[in-house]
């Protein structure tokens, strides 16, 4: 069945869950981060009993809400479009994908919208301590989802855990702590609610700026400004650490997007670090329209060796050397990759095809080989790669994961920066005169979303073509399904997606209009 | 403690826990059928506030459930869920766009500003009511009825008619079942209005849309199981996995299983019992025997559909391809994983409850709907 698909169909697949995944992801990290400020808040009005801080807590927990809404509208989708439109993946990799889904639902979803609940209609009903408890499981619930779901994405990157069973021709696992605590998992995890965290205070610190660029809700947007600059601050730091730790990751578990993500193209020793970068526009080389050299680049000297593996010499391969193989370095060919990977497809289906005709001396000869350590070391570890025919395939859009990667860690410095400079002049009392950094704060909120999408982009454009590295290309886990059919759907998401962040962008910017006092019901 | 059961008693335990999800689910359908009476219930704007927010409460709890549902059959049957989503594409999107609008209707109706106006929300959570429970309904009908699907040796599946599910509505039966769950969710949805909000007017015409919507449920719901108890089922062999078919296959597993005939009588006398306290004592605790009788009715009904060796996906088109749940299950180690989790079950169950109590410890009334700050 794989042996037919329908590229338009991969395509069409692909740009679904892209597009189902952007609107999700457009408003999850405010919910990450923002639940933490709105804990933090009411614990500042328990703890002081100051009804202002109960008033700023309310308020910012309006605005959570309608967020909160449409994350849960648009993330519903993504569970049930891996068995939609992934089914081929559902089954080679349900085993251990399921798992962390379910445990989603029951460890993080129920914790969340229960208390979500308590929450938003307990304040005259339960004690305040119990009110803020409810916030902060709220907060815990939802940064453990986002656990679950991000040690399923990791696994995807850097499949741990498990071993291949030839009899239900799937991956199964067999170490469910090596899957949640992989080092790929925890630290994506980290990364990714801590960039949850700094969108969430910069969207703060935005809003309260511009409460005092429009003098009013002074004591509101002080107050605001200081929790979220300091938080933003903190979590900023952790952000480049955590970034800079999965970033050293990929040049061992992901080596091609490694090189795709800093436009590395012919592997070197003391390679530098382009700081800044323009891509030719045309392709270097003919055969593959991906291999686009820079037009004019800005190169820290021998950095990105030291970036990789901590040594200003150290040799790190381009994409040429992953495609073309390196003997000096020891990296093999993709065209050797792509043999080895065909001939473990061709022993399992020789396997299925002797149990289908009851040659059951073949069937446990086949079958004793793909159980082989040995094989499974040389042969099976490229499986995937036996789907391939092209080894220009191999290559993920570089251009896109270049700019991508270089715009979201550019922007992760800048917020750095900018929270530093809102928490001084928050501190000196001297943020309501400084009108055109009070500017700059409200559009720095698009560039947070502009740096959290630029990451999601990242992490999936860059891994391509691979939805399970090594071991199955995107292409081959699509389900049996007619392209118009996800054509439909595509635009149905489309249609409906995009009418539903109009509404939300246009209630929350309303509701911040409105301010405390009136915005509230 | 899990781990030293064998591969079928942990794909028994997992076909239980995927049976309970599914009887809480349908249970909690209340919010879907209650949206469906907003409109006919809510005569007075001050009503219709009450109606939504009283539901506005509750309904994220019937969405993780749902979601919960599904993250569970994935992890515990892949092959189910590669399956039936990845073929019966059309149904189970129609399912999940129905389920998207409800998401942002409530939080979205009365805000300023929201773009498509109140009343389009509104519709939003009467076709969620509506299409959500009858599509969820047909859907679990193809449970006993089949689909066309084949399954190969590498456990790739493909769907062999071009509607892609909707096939399954040409079948009486899955839609009985369909209308069954739309009319119960209904009946739910009225009784839980009737104990928690405080509104007299509200409550009499409440309780005569409960006769109106009692009839056509009982209706067909005794259609759909006098067919189920007389219809064949696919049976499995389980040493060759090979299908076959059975007649009164679902009687059989009945009787086989007397316990789960006793929750499945026991369910549906107890759904009887929450309509006439309801009707004709005017009881406002209705809701909970109702309740209670649709989780032990649905818990029997996916017992039967899974347990005593029997298909629970039958394949029309090969029939060797069937689905139960031991050809479709994970393995050992994830099964067994997945069950410490399950272990969380009663604390979930536990807080979720305390929840629940403190935040329906009064009626909701208008004078609540003025003063709340939060409010739908």
């Amino acid at each position: 069945m794989i042996d037919s698909i329908d590229l338009s169909l991969v395509n069409w697949s692909r740009g679904q869950f892209a597009l189902t995944a952007y609107y999700h992801w457009l408003f999850v990290p405010l919910t990450l981060g923002l639940s933490l400020i709105l804990a933090f808040m009411e614990t500042m009005y328990v703890r002081t009993g100051d009804e202002k801080w109960k008033n700023i807590t309310k308020f910012w927990m309006t605005l959570f809400g309608i967020n909160f809404a449409i994350g849960v509208a648009t993330g519903i989708i993504m569970e049930f479009e891996f068995g939609t439109n992934w089914s081929n993946y559902s089954w080679f990799v349900g085993d251990i994908f399921g798992a962390p889904l379910a445990i989603e639902g029951i460890m993080a979803f129920f914790l969340e919208s229960t208390f979500l609940a308590v929450m938003f209609f307990g304040w005259n009903k339960i004690s305040r301590k119990w009110h803020l408890a409810s916030t902060w499981l709220v907060a815990i619930g939802a940064n453990l989802s986002a656990l679950w779901i991000l040690v399923a994405n990791a696994w995807m990157q850097h499949p741990v855990g498990m071993h291949f069973n030839p009899e239900t021709a799937r991956n199964e696992m067999l170490n469910f702590w090596e899957v949640l605590f992989s080092p790929v998992a925890v630290m994506k995890w980290l990364h990714t609610t801590a960039s949850g965290f700094v969108l969430a205070a910069v969207f703060v610190t935005g809003i309260s700026a511009w409460f005092l660029l429009k003098k009013r809700e002074n004591l509101l947007a002080r107050r605001s400004i200081m929790v979220a600059a300091t938080f933003g601050i903190l979590s900023s730091l952790f952000l480049i650490w955590s970034g800079d730790q999965s970033t050293r990751q990929i040049v061992h578990v992901q080596p091609m997007k490694f090189a795709a993500i800093e436009g590395l193209y012919h592997g070197q020793e003391g390679a530098g670090l382009v700081a800044i970068g323009v891509m030719s526009q045309t392709a270097d080389d003919p055969e593959n329209e991906n291999i686009k050299d820079f037009a004019v680049r800005v190169e820290i000297p021998n950095f990105l060796s030291y970036m990789a593996y901590g040594k200003f010499d150290a040799f790190v391969p381009g994409v040429i050397d992953l495609i073309n193989g390196n003997p000096e370095r020891n990296i093999i060919s993709s065209a050797e990759k792509m043999e080895k990977g065909k001939y473990a497809r061709e022993i399992l289906k020789e396997m299925k095809d002797a149990r289908a005709a009851d040659d059951f001396v073949t069937y446990e000869a086949r079958k004793a080989m793909l159980m082989d350590p040995e094989f499974q070391e040389n042969y099976f570890r490229y499986f995937g790669y036996g789907f391939i025919d092209d080894p220009g395939r191999l290559i993920p859009n570089v251009p896109i994961s270049f700019y991508s990667f270089h715009i979201m860690v550019g922007l992760g410095f800048w917020f750095l920066a900018f929270f530093i400079l809102a928490l001084l002049m928050a501190w000196r009392d001297t943020l309501a005169r400084r009108r055109g950094f009070l500017r700059l704060a409200i559009w720095t909120i698009p560039l947070a979303y502009l740096a959290s999408m630029a990451g999601w982009t990242v992490a999936e454009m860059g891994r391509q073509p691979w939805v399970i590295q090594d071991l199955l290309p995107t292409f081959a886990a699509v389900s049996q399904i007619d392209a118009g059919m996800v054509q439909v759907t595509f635009w149905l998401f489309a249609v409906i997606f995009t009418t539903l962040a109009i509404a939300e962008v246009r209630i929350m910017t309303r509701q911040i209009k409105l301010g405390p006092k009136e915005g509230r019901k | 403690m899990f781990g030293n059961l064998t591969h079928t008693a942990l794909q028994q335990y997992w076909w239980v826990i995927i049976s309970l999800l599914a009887s809480f689910l349908v249970f909690l359908m209340f919010v879907q059928g209650g949206q469906t009476m907003i409109f006919t219930l809510g005569r007075k704007p001050i009503q219709k506030t009450m109606l939504v927010n009283a539901l506005g409460r509750k309904w994220e709890f019937t969405f993780t459930t749902l979601v919960t549902f599904g993250g569970a059959f994935f992890a515990s049957f892949p092959l189910f869920y590669s399956t039936s989503f990845g073929g019966a594409y059309w149904v189970w999107m129609a399912i999940l766009f129905c389920f998207i609008i409800q998401a942002i209707a409530y939080e979205f109706r009365s805000k300023p500003n929201n773009f498509l106006g109140q009343k389009t929300y509104d519709v939003f959570l009467f076709i969620n009511g509506a299409l959500g429970t009858i599509l969820i309904g047909t859907a679990v009908g193809t449970f006993f009825n089949g689909a066309m699907f084949s399954v190969n040796e590498m456990n790739q599946s493909r769907w062999e008619v071009p509607a892609h599910g909707l096939e399954a509505v040409l079948n009486w039966h899955n839609v009985a079942l369909g209308l069954t769950v739309f009319f119960l969710a209904r009946l739910l949805g009225i009784m839980y209005f009737l104990r928690n909000i405080d509104d007299e007017e509200l409550v009499k015409t409440g309780r005569k849309h409960l006769l109106y919507n009692a009839v056509p449920f009982l209706v067909f719901f005794l259609a759909f199981a006098v067919r189920l108890l007389v219809m064949k089922g696919f049976v499995y062999d389980p040493d060759t996995l090979t299908v076959s078919t059975e007649d009164f296959k679902y009687l059989h597993n009945f009787l086989a299983m007397p316990l789960v005939l006793a929750f499945f009588l026991a369910g549906v006398l107890l759904v009887l019992y929450s309509l006439f306290s309801s009707l004709f004592r005017e009881s406002s605790r209705g809701f909970y025997w109702g309740g209670a009788g649709t989780v032990l009715v649905v818990f029997a009904l996916f017992l039967i559909a899974g347990l005593n060796k029997t298909c629970y996906y039958p394949s029309l088109y090969d029939m060797q391809s069937s689905l139960n749940i031991e050809n479709s299950s994970s393995s050992h180690y994830t099964l067994t994983a997945m069950s410490y989790v399950s272990l969380l079950s009663p604390l979930v169950l536990a807080y979720i409850y305390l929840a629940w109590s403190a935040i329906n410890n009064r009626k909701i009334d208008a004078g609540e709907m003025e003063s709340d700050t939060h409010v739908y």
